[in-house]
């Protein structure tokens, strides 16, 4: 897995698409007798940010996780670039799995850095361990991650010496550091302080001015009404609208998307 | 304490140094090293999916752990030779030794390996890493900081169980021992030496157990 972008369809032919990075038809997942997802289908144009929103159980998690195998849908066609996965011919291989996954980068609600290496190291711990690459080269890259997030004066300090949002930062910089085709963000900021949000979205902000694919599962409805360019809400396990921030966000369609955000934006009311 | 007795003891003093130096000490950490080894490999065989392999692991451990140390000893030094197996006294002591760590330091290793939370082997191959360099470079180096302190308690026993080998005719430093005290009937004095040489090697141990908990805390907030 050096080269996340190389050519290796898991279908049948691999068709240069002109089109969307990211296209997902008719994924199903269930836990048990819980149907989690019922035929989610979405596209995400290259450079274009996705975001995610719903109410929790929703299946929005569920979605990203399938973007990169960590669950395993059981029925549906996830295709990022060239890579094409199709859920419902069993058995879904390792091989299958870890090319899926390496064409994306995923940042965790509880950002599940390495406690044990230093900022650094989590940062080459991908580039270095997995994808056997030079040691000093890809130091000056994660330095160069690091400033990107603003933490290369951290860089040898253990995550537990951070604040929770440079350890999310820390996180991205993780993330980005094995040249993703796309970027996947699970809820990133869920679990900070209010105080810590900004500086995440912040970097996640800029991230998407610099190009950047990303689909994210946020309850920030601010961000997805200032970064996303289309906006996805999702309840029972299916997606009820679709549409730019403004037609989602401002002028809902849907009874349940409108009890969904007048909730989020007015928990008082 | 008379003359004789003070010279007996003083006459003691090397070669029972020399039993624990060649003998005590070697067969000691032959063993625990082997016998982690295999700890390892039976601890991933236990969290195995595949049944059969887990079940294979869970009966070794259960077989370990169930029989005296003293009698899986004599199975291989005294009952081995009827199924034409031979082995010296010093090979069949390290052999027996490592078969019991290996069962008891398993189910260290196995849940120590469970205490690293799940996150991590996700994260982990996010970033690319399959399951081997995962175990490798991820889960076992914050493994082993819940592993350390009962692992020495395994290797601290481990000190101690070797004088089990006197019975096979290892000649180990207890087995010297009592081949000083036994023309002498000199038994407190000469035991007691060799009491205090088991003790010294106990605490070198403790203050290393001591110095790695503290290496291995590095990285967490305390």
């Amino acid at each position: 897995m050096t080269e996340p972008t190389t050519p290796l369809t898991t279908t049948n032919s691999a068709v240069l698409q002109p089109g969307p990075l990211v296209s997902v038809s008719a994924l199903a997942k269930s836990f048990g007798h819980h149907e989690v997802l019922r035929s989610i289908d979405f596209e995400v144009a290259p450079g274009s940010v996705t975001v995610l929103i719903g109410p929790s159980g929703s299946g929005k998690t569920t979605v990203l996780r399938s973007l990169n195998a960590l669950d395993v849908a059981d029925a549906g066609v996830v295709r990022i670039g060239e890579v094409e996965v199709d859920f419902a011919q069993r058995p879904v291989t390792k091989q299958q799995v870890a090319t899926l996954r390496a064409q994306s980068g995923m940042v965790f609600q509880s950002h599940h850095l390495f406690p044990h290496l230093t900022v650094l190291e989590n940062v080459t711990a991908g580039p270095v361990l997995a994808q056997r690459r030079d040691r000093s080269e890809v130091a000056r890259e994660a330095l160069e991650l690091l400033r990107l997030v603003g933490l290369e004066e951290k860089a040898d300090a253990y995550p537990y010496q951070l604040s929770g949002g440079q350890q999310q930062r820390v996180g991205i910089a993780r993330a980005l550091a094995i040249k993703p085709q796309l970027m996947l963000f699970d809820e990133p900021t869920s679990a900070l302080d209010p105080e810590l949000v900004g500086e995440v979205l912040m970097v996640m902000k800029n991230l998407a001015a610099q190009g950047w694919t990303m689909v994210v599962v946020t309850h920030e409805i601010r961000f997805a009404q200032q970064v996303a360019d289309q906006v996805l809400f999702m309840d029972g396990g299916v997606i009820v609208e679709r549409g730019t921030p403004d037609e989602v966000l401002t002028r809902p369609r849907t009874e349940r998307a409108r009890q969904f955000l007048h909730r989020i934006l007015d928990p008082l009311d | 304490m008379n003359e004789q007795t003070t010279q007996l003891v003083l006459d003691s003093l090397g070669p029972l140094l020399r039993a624990t130096v060649t003998t005590t000490i070697p067969l000691t950490l032959i063993s625990f090293v082997l016998g982690l080894a295999l700890a390892l490999g039976v601890a991933l065989m236990r969290l195995s999916s595949v049944r059969v392999v887990s079940s294979v692991a869970r009966i070794y451990i259960s077989l370990v752990r169930g029989t005296p140390l003293l009698l899986q000893l004599f199975i291989i030094f005294y009952g081995l030779p009827a199924l034409g197996v031979r082995f010296d006294p010093f090979p069949a002591a390290v052999l027996a030794f490592t078969l019991n760590v290996g069962g008891y330091a398993a189910e260290v290793i196995r849940s120590a390996i469970l205490s690293v939370p799940k996150g991590q082997w996700e994260a982990a191959s996010t970033v690319g890493m399959g399951y081997v360099t995962t175990l490798r470079r991820v889960v076992l180096p914050q493994a082993a900081r819940t592993a350390i302190p009962p692992l020495s308690n395994t290797l601290i026993s481990l000190v101690k169980d070797t004088s089990l080998a006197s019975t096979i005719q290892v000649t180990e430093l207890l087995r010297v021992a009592q081949e000083a005290a036994a023309p002498t009937y000199e038994f407190f004095v000469l035991y007691g030496v060799a009491a205090i040489y088991y003790w010294v090697v106990c605490l070198v141990l403790s203050f290393t157990q001591a110095r790695l908990e503290e290496r291995q805390n590095r990285y967490v907030a305390t």
